[in-house]
């Protein structure tokens, strides 16, 4: 930054650059401005002929009425279950694989590493039909983990985030200086010690690109839930549950975007938290 | 989860020979490897083993609760399937969607990156909130409230275009034409879809060093040129990991083409593969058919990302 302003190179039209950028924002988040307030909104406004960009009178009756609704509260914590494991595994899965793939010599690593790049172009929803056999079949060993039960989406989405997150986090593990590893091991530290407590901490900014990608996954997955989750529906996830008041003919839109309101917050939330990690994360993940 | 490494008694003093480090490497990789090699030869590599496998089978209701026996089709499925006029007309309709909405939000993932990096705090910040606003927003909840912008009924689109004059606006159904329906989607999947693309070009244009664009524009470059033949070459690699990224996303939306087209549309005219399959195998019960939906898609996004790692590795240097 203050290079930049260091700089006596003249930036013609930096007025408009700003000016095209602040409106492009604003396009770019009214549709999440119009849920927010569409939610706040009293029925009668959100189906006016002339709908307006505020309202004097906002209210929680949607709210309300999602969150008394049946279980809505239960399946927003399923959802929150499911993508809480699902990023704390993927972390330690892909932090294992990614150092075993970079810092260690070993016989078929390059044919290992073409076949994690090959696994993230595998179009996974087209597995839906084999792994709902499969999670069927698991369901008799394992009930937690076969289908309609959320064992059966943790899975899926652990499989699913790893190939891309172990690529991603290589290039983190590469990134520390073979120099760091011989220093501790001098200084006497196993090296399952110096993965944990020295190398872990270092690529924590991969940890949180992975952790968001792994995230926005499973909190937005329909599919699966859709197709896994079929009779025990106490254990459906989030987006079955707004599904209920989206009718072709006769939507509910107040409840709808309340709901979607909902479902935001925590990613939102989540996003906020990492996002000064995040910009610096996404460009130094690929130069590995 | 994590066994214990056998314990390293002294440090070698000499570099030891390749094959005893080789082999002690190998087991402890071995530790590494197997929890997320288990789980990914589960979820990943089996099924891919019993779509192909399902593909050849006659597979239905009854065969799936194992009332009826197995009939082994051969090729059966996969010629019905090229046989059959939707197929070809859904194959052209998400090749033509997806095109649409990588190519949409790479152009404006990383115009905007570029934008970015030539404005100021206070014009940079509020577009980044309002990226990560619209990526953090789920697929579901963006594809409702798209809907309801567009709603024929109740949709500030309509009201505004009909104030505007269009009169013709009002109660206009976006969601009927097979093109408009299409183009709602794309809109929505760029939208949400862009700030990802954004975000890691501009971390790459931020990595470019200031040196080599100040020599450009002393040596009189414009900055378009510099942008064109500078910025975008160096940021490469990072640009072909997006197109991918997108690419594997984009083919295979399910969430918005389901709610935005209330399960593909009337009679399915508004349906893509991923959907297809779906209805195919899970409100048709023909597992075999759609099984074989699946492996076609998985063919055909093998090759669509194959072709373009190819086209990029060399000037790349990338893998």
């Amino acid at each position: 930054m203050g290079v930049t302003a260091r700089r006596r190179v003249r930036k013609p039209g930096r007025l408009i650059a700003e000016i095209v950028c602040v409106v492009i924002a604003g396009m770019v988040a009214f549709p999440v401005y119009w849920m927010v307030l569409s939610a706040f909104k009293p029925t009668g406004q959100i189906q006016a002929e002339n709908p307006r960009p505020w309202t004097l009178t906002p209210t929680l009756e949607h709210f309300e009425r999602v969150l008394s609704g049946e279980g809505f509260a239960m399946f927003f914590l399923n959802s929150v279950i499911v993508a809480v494991v699902v990023v704390a595994l993927s972390l330690l899965l892909s932090f294992l694989s990614a150092v075993a793939l970079t810092r260690f010599n070993f016989k078929g690593k390059t044919v290992l590493l073409v076949m994690v790049l090959v696994a993230q172009m595998v179009p996974v929803e087209a597995l839906t039909i084999p792994l709902f056999f499969l999670m069927r079949s698991v369901g008799d060993v394992a009930p937690a983990f076969g289908t309609n039960h959320l064992g059966s989406l943790i899975l899926v989405h652990l499989a699913f985030s790893l190939p891309f997150a172990i690529w991603m986090l290589r290039g983190f593990v590469a990134a520390v200086p073979q120099e760091l590893e011989e220093a501790s091991k001098i200084d006497g530290a196993s090296r399952m010690r110096f993965t944990w407590q020295i190398l872990f901490p270092l690529v924590a900014p991969g940890l949180v690109a992975i952790s968001v990608l792994a995230f926005i996954h499973a909190w937005n997955d329909f599919l699966f839930a859709k197709t896994f989750i079929i009779s025990n529906t106490e254990n459906q996830t989030l987006p079955l549950a707004i599904l209920v008041f989206f009718k072709p003919e006769d939507t509910d839109w107040g409840a709808v975007m309340a709901g979607s309101t909902l479902m935001t917050i925590p990613v939102l939330v989540f996003f906020i938290l990492v996002q000064r990690r995040l910009v610096s994360v996404m460009g130094g993940a690929v130069k590995g | 989860m994590v066994t214990k490494e056998a314990p390293r008694t002294t440090a070698p003093a000499v570099p030891a020979r390749r094959s005893p480090r080789r082999r002690r490497d190998g087991r402890a990789a071995l530790l590494y490897l197997a929890p997320g090699g288990i789980l990914l030869l589960a979820m990943l590599v089996y099924p891919i083993y019993q779509l192909v496998l399902i593909s050849f089978y006659d597979y239905g209701q009854p065969q799936a609760v194992g009332n009826a026996p197995l009939v082994f089709l051969g090729f059966q499925n996969y010629t019905d399937l090229l046989e059959n006029v939707q197929f070809w007309e859904v194959l052209a309709k998400t090749l033509g969607f997806t095109a649409v909405c990588v190519v949409g939000s790479l152009a404006l993932g990383t115009g905007v990156a570029v934008l970015a990096t030539r404005v100021r705090t206070w014009a940079r910040v509020p577009l980044f909130l309002a990226a990560l606003a619209a990526w953090a927003t789920p697929a579901m909840a963006g594809s409702y409230v798209w809907l309801f912008l567009f709603d024929a009924d109740f949709g500030l689109v309509n009201e505004v275009l009909s104030g505007l004059g269009f009169t013709g606006m009002a109660n206009h159904s976006w969601t009927f034409d097979t093109y408009s329906t299409f183009g709602l989607v794309a809109a929505e999947v760029i939208w949400c879809s862009f700030p990802f693309v954004m975000v890691t070009m501009y971390a790459g244009i931020k990595g470019v060093p200031e040196e080599v664009i100040e020599a450009a524009y002393l040596d009189g470059a414009s900055t378009w040129r510099t942008t064109w033949s500078i910025t975008l070459p160096m940021v490469r690699p990072l640009l072909t990991i997006a197109t991918i990224q997108s690419i594997i996303w984009d083919f295979k939306i399910f969430t918005q083409i389901y709610v935005m087209t209330n399960g593909g549309g009337v009679a399915g005219r508004n349906l893509v593969l991923n959907v297809f399959a779906y209805q195919q195998a899970f409100a048709g019960q023909e597992y075999g058919l759609g099984a074989a939906l699946g492996v076609v898609m998985t063919l055909l996004l093998l090759s669509i990302t194959g072709l373009y790692v190819r086209s990029q590795r060399r000037s790349a240097g990338w893998v």
